[in-house]
Parts: structure tokens; C-alpha cells; sequence
């Protein structure tokens, strides 16, 4: 750190995305309690834990090679250039950067808040799944999409130099495309291979609600989600760079907070534009789910979502049409979606993450058609085309390869649970020693009464 | 071509203030929203009496009553 100007700015980024780690695992505790909430109670230990073991898997994964992925990628590689080496190289697991360093004040909350969007999409899989995956299974997808994919497409269309947005001027903000859609496409993808759950579909096709054991700590769960998406979209923005760190065309002295684009934007904008977005969202699904609770809460997540993309530049009003449209749109897909191909998703993941992402990064192309992608010259101009290649390679990044993955684990029999253990319950040998252990305590105090 | 009224940014953001797609379409915006405000209050009172009358007519017996009571 040279002068104190600099001293100052480095500290404050270095806690400003110290703060957004911190907020985002609320999205985790959200997670948590939502996909317990939505289980059978015979199946909620292990879907909690299922959950819970996304932390250390994609930790250290993430660690090892997922952020080295992120520059390393920029350029695809062999569509604007080679691979990068050299800048990736100080994201190596041994890099000096990569410890604690006197020099760098920034690698580590930076990173931190990275691994925290990859903890994010791989949670996103986890809740369409849940009650008949193997957790081995579930955890090696979650390492495939959280510490591999997700960066590859961050690295191509989520980073100031990535390729989607010099040759696409793909425009994603918040991550509609970069986290949400492709956390859907893989959902989707998991989904076709794993089959429904025994039960799900009569004879004649016909879906059957599983109810969830506790819909309160669902709706709970969705609210703690709300909470932590703060941090996540305060963990997207730069928080003050100055046109001299930047780098590009912005001329004159005034320091500004951008978008990962380094495109201004402002803390103040993207709170204007979240909550609207969220109100259009818990509105609109409110009245076309009649009142469901379940449905109302994951709207409003849905209409974030969807307004996502272009957030860092929307009129609140325009945030929160999108964020009331959009998520219709994906609850009829959803049911759609069950109906026809009997796909069992059990929480409206492949809806809220996977259409509402698409549909926003195309709805941010139209919407913000001609903007500026980039502070740098020769960059595209955002959109609707770029856009919707972009959101096209975003959700098949995800729908790809985990077909493939999930189809080689059911060849090798580590997909899915046996039937015998689903309809025991996956719990069924912890409740059995629970239930032992509680009847010799009552008998052994019963004998002392 | 640009909605935000910008097409690169070599500008100086000392000069720059709305950004936001669509400037001068304001008032369209806000007559939108006021009214989808106001509708949706018309048709989720709509909907809760259709859904109490609907409880009413198919759901209501004294024996029903009890059981929820006792339900607590």
C-alpha cells in the first residue's frame, strides 16, 4: 500500500467483501433450513448434511484449482486468445497471494466471496434433488458445478476481460446467467437421469404433491436467503475504483463503484433495484399460486433473479415489472415442465434459477440494447443477440456435462439410493438408534422413579 | 443506439446522472406500477372471497369445526 489514500481504499475493500462473506452464509443457513424443511422427516438428516458437506467439498476444491479457473479462462481459451497462464499463475494453490501476505490485502476476501457464489450454485442443484441422490453422487456433481463450471463461465462472461463480453458484450450484472441459470441447467440435467421420487407420479402420469414436513421453515428458510442475497449482490459490485485504476475510457477524477465490469454502477442503484424487483416478484406469484406461501417467497427469489442481469443500470419501475413477469412465466414452466416430461423437482429449482436466469439475461439484452458492456474500447455493445447466445451457453454449461456426469455415476450404480433405503427413509438407521436410546433412557429412569 | 442514452463510457462521471434505460418515459412507468398496485389489491380480495366462500359452502360443519379446534 503506497500513500495513505491508498491504504485507506485497499482496508475498506478488504472489509467491505469481509462483510459480504459474512452475509452470504446466511444464504447457507437459508439453504439449510429449506431443504430440511421441504424433506419427509425419514429423509432430513441426511438432506441437511447433503447440504451442510457443499461447504468442504467445494472449499478446499475451490482452493486447489476452481480460482485459478477464473483468469486462467478469459479468453475460452482459442476464442480471443490463448490460455493465461501468466496472470492465472498467482491463483495456484502455492502462489504467495494465496496465503497470508503483507503485500495482498485483497486475494483472500476476494476469493472468499467467490467461493461463496460456487457454494451458492451447488446449493441450488442440491434442493431439486433431494431424498433420492446419493450424497457421494450429489457432492462430486456439487465439486463439478461449484469449483468448475460455474468459474468457467464466470471467467468467460463474468470477468472485465472474458470473452463473452468482448465478442457477445454479454451484460450479467448479478449473475442471472453466470450462477442461476447454469445452476438450473445442471438441476434440470441431475433431474432426467435421478428420475422422480417413488411415489411422485400415479400410474396414469399424474403428479402427487409431497408435502413438506414443515412449511414454516421453508418460508424461513427463503427469508434467510433474501437476507444473504445482500451480500451477494454487494460482493458482485467493485466498491470505489478510481478511472485511473480502471483503466479504460472513463475520463476526469471522480471515483465510482462498478459492476465486475467495471462499468459504474452504485450501491445505492442496485438497492432500489433488488427490492423492487423482489416486491414485483412476491406480488405477481402470490396471486397466480392463490396465496401459496412456498410459491410467494420463492417468487420474490425469482424476481430477483430475473431482474438480476441488468440491475446495475434498470429503473426500479422496469425491476420490478421484470421481477413480476418473469417468475410467472417459470411457475407455469415448472408445472409445464412436471406434466409433460415428469421431471420431479423438489423445490422449483430448474424454475426460480434456471428459466427466471435465462429469461433475465435475455430481458437485460433487449432492455439495455446498445449500452456500453465494458469501459473498454473495442468491447460489443450489449445486446439482445449476445445476450441470448449468452444465456443459451450459460444454461448448456451446466445441462451438458452433468447429464453426462449423473449418467456416468448411474452406470456405475453411485446415483441414486436403492429403493429398500428410500422408502425406509435415509435417516431410517440413525432414527432406529434414536429411538432405541430413547426408550432405554425412559426405561432406565422410569426404573429409578 | 443506446436505451440508457449512453453507447461507451468515455465520459466523465462528474457529468453523468440517470442511467437507466428508457429516461423521459418516467411518468409511463409510475402510471404502470400505480395501476398494477391497485389492481392487485382488487384481485387478492377477490380471490380471499372466493376462497372463504368456498371454505364456507364445502368445508364448514360443527364437527369439522371441532376437529380444528382440537387441532389447536
Amino acid at each position: 500500500m503506497g500513500n495513505n489514500l491508498d491504504a485507506l481504499t485497499t482496508v475498506f475493500t478488504e472489509f467491505y467483501y469481509w462483510v459480504t462473506v459474512v452475509f452470504m452464509f446466511l444464504i447457507h443457513v437459508g439453504f439449510c433450513m429449506y431443504e430440511v424443511g421441504v424433506s419427509r422427516r425419514r429423509n432430513h438428516m441426511h438432506t441437511l448434511m447433503k447440504n451442510t458437506m457443499v461447504i468442504p467439498t467445494i472449499g478446499i476444491t475451490f482452493y486447489l484449482f476452481g480460482w485459478w479457473v477464473y483468469t486462467a479462462f478469459i479468453n475460452g481459451p482459442g476464442i480471443t486468445g490463448p490460455m493465461n497462464w501468466e496472470a492465472a499463475a498467482a491463483s495456484l494453490p502455492w502462489s504467495q497471494t494465496m496465503a497470508p501476505n503483507m503485500q495482498d490485502h485483497i486475494t483472500g476476501v476476494f476469493w472468499a466471496a467467490f467461493l461463496l457464489f460456487s457454494w451458492t450454485t451447488a446449493s441450488i442443484v442440491s434442493g431439486s434433488i433431494i431424498e433420492r441422490m446419493r450424497s457421494g453422487a450429489f457432492w462430486l456433481i456439487a465439486v463439478l458445478v461449484g469449483s468448475f463450471l460455474w468459474i468457467l463461465d464466470a471467467s468467460w462472461g463474468w470477468h472485465p476481460n472474458g470473452w463473452m463480453v468482448k465478442v457477445l458484450g454479454y451484460h450479467d450484472a448479478y449473475a442471472s446467467g453466470v450462477v442461476h441459470a447454469i445452476a438450473g441447467g445442471a438441476a434440470l440435467a441431475a433431474l432426467i437421469v435421478l428420475g422422480p421420487r417413488i411415489g411422485k407420479f400415479a400410474a396414469d402420469g399424474t403428479p402427487r404433491d409431497i408435502p413438506p414436513q414443515n412449511p414454516w421453515l421453508v418460508t424461513i428458510g427463503i427469508f434467510l436467503i433474501y437476507t444473504g442475497f445482500w451480500g451477494f449482490y454487494a460482493a458482485c459490485n467493485i466498491p470505489i475504483i478510481s478511472p485511473e485504476g480502471i483503466g479504460g475510457q472513463i475520463t476526469g477524477a471522480t471515483w465510482t463503484a462498478t459492476t465486475i465490469y467495471f462499468t459504474p454502477t452504485s450501491l445505492s442503484a442496485i438497492t432500489f433495484n433488488f427490492i423492487l424487483a423482489l416486491c414485483g416478484g412476491m406480488l405477481a406469484v402470490y396471486i397466480i399460486s392463490n396465496g401459496d406461501a412456498f410459491w410467494t417467497y420463492s417468487g420474490g427469489l425469482a424476481g430477483i433473479i430475473a431482474a438480476s442481469a441488468g440491475n446495475d443500470l434498470y429503473h426500479p419501475i422496469q425491476a420490478f415489472f421484470i421481477g413480476a413477469i418473469v417468475p410467472c412465466i417459470a411457475y407455469k414452466m415448472h408445472y409445464f415442465v412436471e406434466r409433460t416430461f415428469k421431471i420431479d423437482d423438489a423445490v422449483g429449482a430448474v424454475a426460480v434459477h434456471g428459466y427466471c436466469g435465462f429469461i433475465g439475461v435475455v430481458v437485460a439484452g433487449f432492455l439495455l440494447w446498445g449500452a456500453p458492456s465494458s469501459p473498454y474500447e473495442g468491447y460489443a455493445a450489449i445486446s439482445p443477440w449476445g445476450n441470448f447466445v449468452g444465456a443459451v451457453i450459460m444454461f448448456a454449461l451446466g445441462f451438458v456435462p452433468v447429464l453426462i456426469f449423473a449418467r456416468l455415476l448411474d452406470a456405475a450404480g453411485l446415483l441414486r439410493v436403492p429403493r429398500e433405503v428410500e422408502l425406509l427413509g435415509l435417516d431410517y438407521k440413525s432414527h432406529a438408534a434414536y429411538e432405541e436410546a430413547v426408550a432405554a433412557v425412559q426405561q432406565a429412569e422410569k426404573n429409578a422413579a | 443506439m443506446s436505451t440508457i442514452g449512453y453507447s461507451n463510457w468515455a465520459v466523465d462521471l462528474a457529468n453523468v446522472g440517470p442511467i437507466y434505460p428508457f429516461q423521459g418515459w418516467e411518468w409511463a412507468m409510475v402510471i404502470a406500477a400505480f395501476a398494477f398496485w391497485i389492481i392487485w389489491h382488487i384481485v387478492q380480495i377477490a380471490q380471499e372471497n372466493r376462497e372463504y366462500a368456498e371454505d364456507k359452502s364445502k368445508g364448514y360443519s360443527k364437527e369439522h369445526a371441532n376437529h380444528s379446534i382440537d387441532r389447536y
